[in-house]
C-alpha cells in the first residue's frame, strides 16, 4: 500500500482496486466450490443465484456510478449503505457458502473447518449480541463522530469502513437467519430480541441523521438519505424477520405432521 | 401424537390452540396498527404524520424506534402463529378476527394515550385544534377494543358457532 493513497492521484481509487479484487475472488471461489462439490447431491440453484446477486449488490455499492455519486450525495451514500450493509449480507448468507465449502473440501480438511467453527472465538463472534454490537456500534461511530468525514478524505479508512459495514452485516445476518451449520446458534428468543433491538437502533439512527446531518452534508440531502435508510432498511429488516420466524415455524412443526409428511413424500426427509 | 417433549411448547390440545389463535390475532392486529395502518394511512395517505417532527426528546425517539421494530415483528410473528394453528387444526376465523380487532383497538388506544399524550412522540395532525382529533382517535380505539372483545366472547370455544363447534 502506498503512503500517499489519500492524495487524489491518477489511477483508480484504492476502494475500487480492493473491491474488484475481493469480488473477483468471491465469484471465483464459489465457482470453484461448486465444481469441487459437483459429485455430491445437486446444489440448489437459488443458493448460487443468491451468491452472485449478493456480489452484484456489493459491487454496485463500491464500484460504478452509485459509488461515484456517493462521494458528493449523502442520499446515494445511503443507497450504497443499504446495498452493502444489509442486502448484500442477506443474499451472501442465503447462498450458504460454509455449507458449500464443507461439501467441496476433502473429509479431513472439512473436519478442520468444522472444528474451527466450534472454537471459542467463533462462538463469541458468532453470537448475535456480539455481531449486533459490532454492526450497530460501527454505524453509530461512523455517523455520530467525525469518522464519516475522515473516511471521505482517506482512502485506507474508506476501505476499512466499507469492509466493516459488509462483514459486520454478514456476521449479524448469519447469526440471526443463516442456513449454514452454526454449532452455537442462539435461541429463537435471543435472536428475535436482538433483531428487534437492532431494527429499533437502526430506525433511531435514521431519524437522528434526519435531524443532525453529518459534517459537509446539506440538510435536504441528509433528510432524503435518512428516509431512504429508514424505509429501505425496513424492507430488508422485514425480510430478516420473515426468515427468522419461518425458521421457528419449521423447527416447531408437530411431530405427527412431520412423520405423516415423510410417509407421503420420503424425499423431503 | 406430539408429546410434551415436542419443541417450542407445541399447542396440540384445543385449549392451547385457541390461546394461540387469540395471541396470533392480537399480535397481528397490534402489528398492522403500529406499522401498516400508520404508514399507509397517516404518513403516505393523509400525510398528517411526519417522518420526524424534530420536537421529540431522545427518550421518545428511542421509544418510537422500539414501537416501530416491535410493530413489524409482531405482524410477521402473528401471521406465522396463525399458519401454525392452521397446520394443526381448523382455525376459528371469528375468534381470530375478533382478536385482530382487539389488537388494532388496543394498540390505537396505547398510541393515542401513551405516545401522543404522555410521551409526546408525535401528534395526530399539526396546525389544528388537537382536542377533536384526540377524542376521535381514542374514542374509535375504545369502540374497536369493545367490539373486538364482544366478537371474541361470542366466538369462544364451546358456544354454538364458536371455536370447536365446527
Amino acid at each position: 500500500m502506498h503512503p500517499h493513497d489519500h492524495v487524489p492521484a491518477a489511477g483508480p481509487p484504492l476502494l475500487t482496486v480492493v473491491a474488484v479484487v475481493a469480488l473477483a475472488v468471491g465469484a471465483a471461489a464459489y465457482a470453484v466450490g461448486l465444481r469441487a462439490a459437483r459429485a455430491r447431491s445437486p446444489w440448489p440453484a437459488r443458493r448460487t443465484l443468491c451468491w452472485y446477486a449478493g456480489l452484484a449488490c456489493a459491487g454496485a455499492a463500491t464500484l460504478g456510478p452509485l459509488a461515484e455519486a456517493s462521494r458528493a450525495s449523502f442520499t446515494a451514500h445511503m443507497a450504497g449503505h443499504v446495498l452493502l450493509g444489509m442486502l448484500a449480507p442477506l443474499l451472501l448468507v442465503l447462498a450458504a457458502p460454509v455449507s458449500l465449502l464443507l461439501r467441496a473440501l476433502p473429509a479431513a480438511r472439512a473436519r478442520r473447518v468444522s472444528a474451527a467453527l466450534r472454537s471459542p472465538v467463533a462462538h463469541v463472534v458468532g453470537h448475535p449480541v456480539v455481531a449486533a454490537l459490532l454492526d450497530g456500534g460501527g454505524l453509530w461511530l461512523l455517523y455520530t463522530t467525525g469518522l464519516f468525514h475522515v473516511a471521505h478524505g482517506s482512502a485506507p479508512v474508506d476501505v476499512v469502513v466499507h469492509a466493516h459495514v459488509l462483514l459486520a452485516g454478514w456476521l449479524l445476518t448469519a447469526s440471526l437467519v443463516g442456513p449454514d451449520p452454526h454449532p452455537s446458534r442462539a435461541s429463537f428468543r435471543v435472536r428475535a430480541t436482538v433483531l428487534v433491538a437492532f431494527v429499533a437502533a437502526h430506525s433511531v439512527l435514521a431519524k437522528w441523521l434526519y435531524a443532525h446531518p453529518p459534517a459537509g452534508v446539506s440538510p435536504a440531502d441528509a433528510r432524503a438519505g435518512a428516509q431512504l435508510m429508514y424505509y429501505a432498511g425496513d424492507a430488508v429488516d422485514v425480510a430478516l424477520m420473515v426468515l427468522l420466524v419461518a425458521g421457528w415455524y419449521t423447527a416447531s412443526r408437530p411431530r405427527d405432521l412431520a412423520t405423516a409428511r415423510v410417509r407421503e413424500h420420503p424425499g423431503l426427509a | 401424537m406430539a408429546g410434551r417433549d415436542a419443541p417450542a411448547g407445541v399447542a396440540d390440545d384445543a385449549g392451547a390452540r385457541d390461546r394461540r389463535t387469540v395471541l396470533s390475532g392480537v399480535l397481528f392486529g397490534a402489528g398492522i396498527a403500529a406499522s401498516i395502518i400508520d404508514l399507509f394511512v397517516f404518513h403516505l395517505g393523509l400525510q398528517w404524520h411526519h417522518f420526524y417532527d424534530l420536537s421529540t426528546t431522545q427518550v421518545a425517539l428511542a421509544a418510537d424506534g422500539l414501537f416501530h421494530a416491535v410493530g413489524w415483528f409482531v405482524t410477521v410473528w402473528g401471521l406465522f402463529l396463525l399458519a401454525d394453528v392452521r397446520r394443526r387444526a381448523e382455525v376459528s376465523w371469528a375468534r381470530w378476527v375478533g382478536a385482530v380487532v382487539v389488537g388494532v383497538g388496543g394498540f390505537q388506544l396505547l398510541d393515542g394515550v401513551l405516545n401522543h399524550k404522555i410521551l409526546g412522540i408525535h401528534q395526530i395532525r399539526y396546525g389544528v385544534d388537537l382536542l377533536v382529533y384526540d377524542v376521535v382517535w381514542i374514542g374509535t380505539a375504545v369502540v374497536a377494543l369493545v367490539v373486538g372483545l364482544v366478537v371474541l366472547r361470542r366466538a369462544r370455544p364451546g358456544r354454538p358457532g364458536g371455536a370447536g363447534s365446527a
